[in-house]
């Protein structure tokens, strides 16, 4: 067996490196190049939450032998060697959000922080390959990378992320004959180029003092792939429960470990005490409220097919996103309530509202302080549900309902640290006047609802993003069976499904469409709509664009993880995607690319929600 | 006993009727059907125990190899599986404890960090990556051409020299090609895996609060000339912004600039360009230096150029433009594959510009002329430095012998030993330089492999070796004779002599920025220039060269490893001093002991200059690796000493506060004799 195993391995090195792939189509670039694409405007990559790695500066005894090795992102095997001296280490401190004393752990720079995730699981580097295929190279090409962990003001405070890429974005401005720099954000990075975008044109103790032409001077588009813009639901239950699929592919990589109690750890209990230390988790919650994402009886979604496959068929005959169908009338007979983002119980995700008990979480926030806490659980694992009393947990589920709104509500309930340190970072609301002193805060940066782009008329923004696979939107929860010391008291109700194959509710959770992470609605409405023309969010106007790629899995393994696809992540390595990349970094502008390209229901949508504009 | 010998007889007979009978059995196969079943059955048998043990050769053969397979897993296993403290517990238990490392030491005194600090690593130590190549290099995109495992030279080596190579006229990218420094602190950390360069000094910063914040480090491609590097890629702005950056973000605190090796040239070269007006330089304005940089600790700076560049230019020997041959001498000596590779290596690195910013610099009046050499005969300090610090006898005898009397440093090539050691006026000489170059001698055979030697031809040859010596001055001129091309690039980017007039407009050319006898430094009063360097050393100095046997598709010339004089330190035809193995003191200390310290000409604003000189002692066993107090030219970034004298600079010391110069080698005297106007 060894031997076969050195056999095969000798053999693998030796196979010439174009074996493995002999069959692959030229990729973009090399076809853009012969199309005479050279580099104009310098580019900056932007990660988003998880991708980007860390590596440790200092740490504590058992992670001797660690210096300057990553600890997140890389092949993670220290997670199986030491995993508790891991999570120890990745954690961040309680209260302040910063550093645990004694724990230096530092986002990787360079462009290297996040190409690959895993050895193979590329995130930024096929983006980068086909950039330098058309003459891209480490002088124009700029990798903005931060802890990830952190919030958005904190990268400045403590790593000076900001002023550095400020000073980067400038040196490329110069360096490369005064073109302007072409972003590219993806995922969380969206938000954290929104909050750099106003924090360099703030004055300087607070921004970064760029002036209010920063922007305009030096950025030709932003690009935004995948944005979440308007925040994910996902968030929420992984707050809540830490389940979703999320806050990253961790589950994906490691499911036997996440799941199970291996080496009798509550694997799931360590996580959500170590990402509830994370405060840029709470970036990504849902964003504009009932307003946005519908209350108890209405969301901008309902009525739309979440039957992705039949859509398809529709939408290849009519390619156009107005259509109607009988199949979609069919449906709204029983619309799916998809503003109630969390309900406990299926009837209580489909009675009508005023079945429904009055929200009562103001009282529960009173009650909270005289909580009777279970002594015997003040173990290791502190997860802040150790605080709540069994009663207390009762009434949050006997509330059956909450919306986007009170879901904040019911987190604050369940995680008063967690967010009253977050809340001083970042703020899901939507502003009535925009010119009020205090959305000069910088908690309201990140937020595309209480903020104005910036002044700058011939700066244009792009959302890309995939669309065409069933996305989470909203969530059933039980009880747990155990009250067993220490556990997470809820969790998604996964037996609950919907009639048929084609419900939208599998398995506790209701579908919408999307990238597998963030819903349409959250990635298109700015562009589709808050953004459009001149609103108040848009005093001077920047132009938007809508892309959507429509997902198209692998139809082979040897294809990997494919050229069209729209997933997430995933869709960096889509062809339609990096052309219209490589195409506006070469000097094209929105209108030369072709302009909006739709095929979900995102107009449709953004018209049914009432913001005043 | 008849009755044993019977039994004994019968059993040999049945033995031998056995035999015959299987004898029999081989022969008529056929008839074995007819034969008694019994027997054939016992034939059959003793056929099988004889395959078996014909298979049984094979089958060990096969255990072998599963054995070592097996154990090499085990082994494997054991070494992952094993924690990462072992090896330093092993080392501990065998030696006794370590010293605590310098950071960890600092730490408990309290010290934190102050100044950013600001890396400028030397030639060949910076990791270079692919980004656009040939088709031979599909699938090596992104990856490392040059640092890290060099996996790419054994499988394809003729596509990573082209790859390596530069245009031959411009200096700068073949085309199609495209290899660029690989950046951030993972660029010179580590030069292959296990090899540190910067790796410890970066680790025990960290100790005491460094980070990536505040720590930078100032990659660029080493191959080009330092100009080009901006014209290129715009690293020289990338460096002035970071550095802008870093003091704006560490609260005004100025950057100590740590330049080793080449680097140290690079980052003069820097200096001036910062401050030099916009289109040929950084615009940064007169005060730039003084506003932003505290000191810059030039770790084995090569000033004033290493013999070593003229050798590695002339013939491509030298132990040379780095490690290399170190790394792998089996590759470059012997004809592997019948390729031609030190051909191959010369034709390489003579497209690299940067070599010849190392060229000695000062001609004459530093290096020394025919009859003298500003190292030649002394004794008396020497033993006075044995009684202080105790070293071996051993040692004391190498070092007797490579600072004895009668060197002849100033001859840096000379064609025989004889010519070596006779007095200038013996010599009989015949000027190279208006010879006429013969037609090429190169036949078609050795074509592909060209090096500007197959454009000289014999009678150009001939006049080379006809010239007999040469000094440090006359070397440049060697190199025009030999080289034009390659010496035609350079000199637009670099120059070796000395000012007479700092004030002239000429020395405003970038070609002057590196060599410090040609520029001015900074008007920056309060920054501070170290020069930390290894002595104890023997280091090349001077060669001895004779014809190639064999001339036609050879380098003509080559060192004379026969020449051998011990009392003169000459050894395998290689005159060597004090040192670190690469840059002789003279040329890493010349500077800071004499040429800038004071108010001088080279120094109008009087900035202070230290040296800081390490004593190297190697390695008491392998377990230590490369020792913690090496003064060799790569491993004193290893040197605790030195690590600790650069953590306190960085958090806030003086050069008063480390004790001012610390001098083992006899460089203020050598610095005497040189007769420079100040």
């Amino acid at each position: 067996m060894c031997t076969t195993w050195w056999l095969l391995l000798f053999l693998f090195h030796c196979l010439p490196p174009t074996m493995t792939g002999f069959q692959v189509p030229e990729s973009p670039g090399e076809r853009l190049k012969r199309e005479g694409l050279t580099p104009l405007h310098p580019v900056v990559l932007v990660p988003g939450i998880v991708t980007g790695g860390l590596e440790l500066w200092e740490g504590r005894p058992c992670s001797e032998g660690l210096f300057r090795k990553r600890l997140w992102g890389g092949s993670f095997t220290e997670i199986f060697k030491r995993p508790l001296c891991w999570l120890e280490h990745l954690s961040l401190h309680n209260e302040t959000g910063l550093d645990p004393p004694g724990i230096r752990v530092r986002a990787v720079p360079g462009l290297v922080a996040a190409d690959y995730f895993a050895p193979g699981y590329f995130v930024w580097a096929v983006l980068i390959e086909n950039l330098a295929k058309i003459g891209y190279e480490g002088k124009n090409m700029y990798m903005a990378a931060y802890d990830w962990r952190l919030s958005f003001q904190n990268t400045e405070i403590r790593d000076q992320a900001l002023s550095r890429l400020k000073s980067k974005i400038e040196l490329m401005y110069v360096t490369n004959g005064y073109k302007k720099v072409v972003v590219v954000p993806h995922s969380m990075g969206v938000i954290y180029f929104l909050h750099f975008m106003k924090w360099v044109e703030s004055p300087s103790p607070m921004g970064g003092g760029g002036g209010p032409n920063w922007c305009a001077k030096h950025i030709k588009a932003v690009m935004n792939i995948g944005p979440a813009f308007l925040g994910v639901p996902k968030a929420v239950s992984n707050i809540f429960s830490a389940e979703g699929k999320d806050v990253a592919f961790l589950r994906a990589i490691a499911p036997g470990l996440l799941d199970s109690d291996m080496l009798g750890l509550q694997t799931l209990e360590h996580l959500m005490r170590v990402s509830r230390t994370w405060d840029s988790t709470i970036s990504l919650l849902p964003k504009g409220g009932d307003t946005i994402w519908g209350n108890l009886d209405w969301s901008p979604e309902e009525g739309l097919s979440c039957d992705l496959d039949k859509r398809k068929l529709s939408s290849s005959d009519t390619t156009n996103f107005n259509h109607s169908d009988g199949d979609i009338g069919f449906r709204i007979k029983d619309p799916i309530k998809y503003g109630r983002v969390i309900s406990f119980g299926k009837a209580a995700s489909q009675i009508p509202s005023s079945h429904l008990p009055p929200p009562d979480l103001k009282e529960l926030l009173g009650m909270r302080s005289s909580s009777g806490l279970n002594l015997s659980c003040s173990g290791e694992v502190w997860t802040e549900y150790d605080e709540v009393s069994r009663e207390n947990i009762i009434k949050v589920a006997e509330n059956k309902a909450y919306t986007a709104q009170n879901t904040f509500d019911l987190l604050r309930f369940v995680a008063p640290k967690l967010m009253q340190r977050a809340e001083a970072h970042f703020s899901h609301g939507i502003a009535d006047n925009l010119d009020d002193p205090k959305y000069s805060h910088y908690k309201y940066w990140s937020n595309p609802l209480e903020t104005k782009l910036p002044n700058a008329p011939d700066m244009e923004i792009y959302s890309l993003y995939g669309v065409g696979i069933p996305t989470e939107r909203s969530y059933i929860y039980k009880m747990s069976p155990s009250s067993k010391c220490k556990s997470i008291p809820f969790r998604i109700d996964s037996s609950v499904n919907g009639q048929g194959d084609n419900s939208c509710l599998k398995s506790g959770v209701y579908f919408v469409d999307g990238d597998e992470s963030v819903p349409v609605l959250s990635a298109g409405f700015m562009c589709a709509k808050g953004w459009r023309g001149k609103t108040r969010f848009n005093p001077s106007g920047s132009a938007t664009y809508l892309r959507e790629y429509r997902h198209k899995a692998p139809s082979s393994l040897l294809q990997g993880r494919g050229l069209e696809s729209g997933a997430h992540v995933d869709i960096m390595g889509n062809v339609a995607l990096i052309e219209d990349v490589l195409r506006v970094a070469a000097g094209a502008s929105g209108r030369d690319i072709g302009g909006d390209r739709i095929y979900s229901d995102i107009m449709k949508m953004s018209e049914r929600i009432n913001l005043q504009l | 006993m008849a009755t044993i010998r019977r039994r004994k007889a019968a059993e040999n007979s049945e033995i031998s009727k056995e035999e015959e009978e299987e004898h029999k059995d081989e022969e008529e196969s056929d008839d074995t059907k007819k034969k008694q079943p019994g027997k054939v059955h016992k034939a059959k048998k003793k056929s099988e125990d004889k395959n078996k043990n014909k298979w049984s050769c094979v089958d060990s053969c096969c255990w072998f190899i599963g054995c070592i397979c097996t154990v090499w897993w085990v082994l494997l296993f054991l070494y992952n599986a094993m924690p990462a403290s072992f090896p330093q517990y092993v080392t501990e238990a065998i030696t006794g404890p370590l010293p605590d490392p310098p950071g960890v030491k600092l730490k408990k005194e309290g010290v934190s960090v102050k100044h950013p600090v600001v890396f400028v690593p030397g030639i060949v130590t910076g990791g270079l990556e692919l980004w656009e190549g040939h088709h031979c290099a599909d699938g090596l995109f992104r990856k490392r051409l040059w640092g890290g495992t060099f996996g790419e030279v054994y499988k394809r080596p003729f596509c990573w020299m082209k790859h390596m190579s530069l245009d031959n006229e411009t200096g700068l990218d073949p085309s199609g090609i495209r290899v660029r420094p690989v950046t951030g602190l993972v660029a010179a950390d580590y030069f292959a895996p296990g090899y540190f360069v910067w790796a410890v000094l970066i680790a025990n910063l960290a100790r005491v609060g460094y980070e990536e914040k505040n720590m930078y480090m100032a990659a660029y491609d080493w191959r080009i000339s330092f100009q080009n590097t901006e014209v290129r890629d715009q690293t020289l702005s990338r460096i002035k912004s970071n550095i802008e950056l870093m003091v704006a973000t560490n609260g005004g605190n100025k950057a100590v600039i740590l330049p080793h090796s080449m680097g140290v040239l690079y980052f003069l070269h820097f200096m001036k360009w910062v401050e030099a007006p916009a289109p040929m330089g950084g615009g940064g304005g007169p005060d730039w230096c003084a506003k932003h940089i505290k000191a810059v600790m030039n770790i084995g700076g090569p000033f004033l150029g290493v013999p070593k560049a003229v050798a590695g230019l002339f013939s491509s020997e030298a132990k040379d433009v780095a490690v290399a041959r170190a790394i792998a001498p089996g590759f470059l000596d012997n004809d592997i594959f019948r390729l031609q590779t030190l051909q191959h290596a010369m034709k390489m690195t003579r497209t690299w510009d940067s070599t010849m910013s190392m060229i000695p610099k000062g001609g004459d009046t530093i290096w020394g002329a025919h009859n003298w050499s500003p190292e030649d005969c002394y004794n008396l300090k020497d033993s006075q430095r044995n009684n202080d610090t105790q070293i071996s006898s051993e040692e004391r005898i190498e070092k007797l012998s490579s600072q004895s009397k009668s060197a002849h440093y100033g001859k840096m090539i000379s064609f025989g030993k004889d010519v070596a050691d006779a007095h200038s006026s013996e010599i009989e000489r015949i000027d190279f330089r208006d010879a006429i170059k013969g037609n090429n001698i190169a036949n078609s055979t050795c074509r592909d492999v060209w090096t500007e030697y197959h454009d000289m031809g014999i009678e150009g040859i001939r006049a080379v070796a006809d010239y007999k010596v040469y000094t440090a001055e006359e070397v440049v001129d060697l190199l025009h004779f030999v080289a034009p091309k390659m010496m035609k690039r350079g000199s637009a980017h670099f120059s070796f002599g000395i000012a007479d007039n700092l004030d002239d407009p000429m020395y405003n050319h970038y070609k002057y920025w590196s060599n410090p006898l040609e520029t001015k430094l900074p008007n920056a009063p309060d920054m501070e220039i170290f020069s930390l360097y290894g002595v104890g050393i023997p280091t090349e100095r001077a060669y001895v060269y004779k014809l190639s046997p064999a001339a036609e598709c050879y380098i003509p010339f080559q060192i004379d490893t026969k020449a051998n004089d011990e009392e003169n330190c000459l050894k395998d035809g290689v005159y060597s001093v004090d040192g670190d193995e690469t840059v002789p003191v003279l040329s890493a200390g010349f500077m800071c002991a004499k040429g800038w310290r004071g108010k001088t000409r080279f120094n109008p604003s009087g900035i202070r200059t230290y040296i800081r000189e390490y004593d190297h002692s190697p390695p008491s066993n392998l377990l230590e690796g490369r020792g913690t107090q090496s003064g060799a030219h790569v491993d004193i970034m290893g040197n605790f000493a030195l690590i600790e004298d650069v953590l306190r600079v960085a958090t806030g010391a003086s050069g008063k506060d480390l004790g001012g110069d610390q001098v083992h080698s006899d460089i203020f005297k050598w610095s005497e004799k040189i007769n420079l106007r100040l």
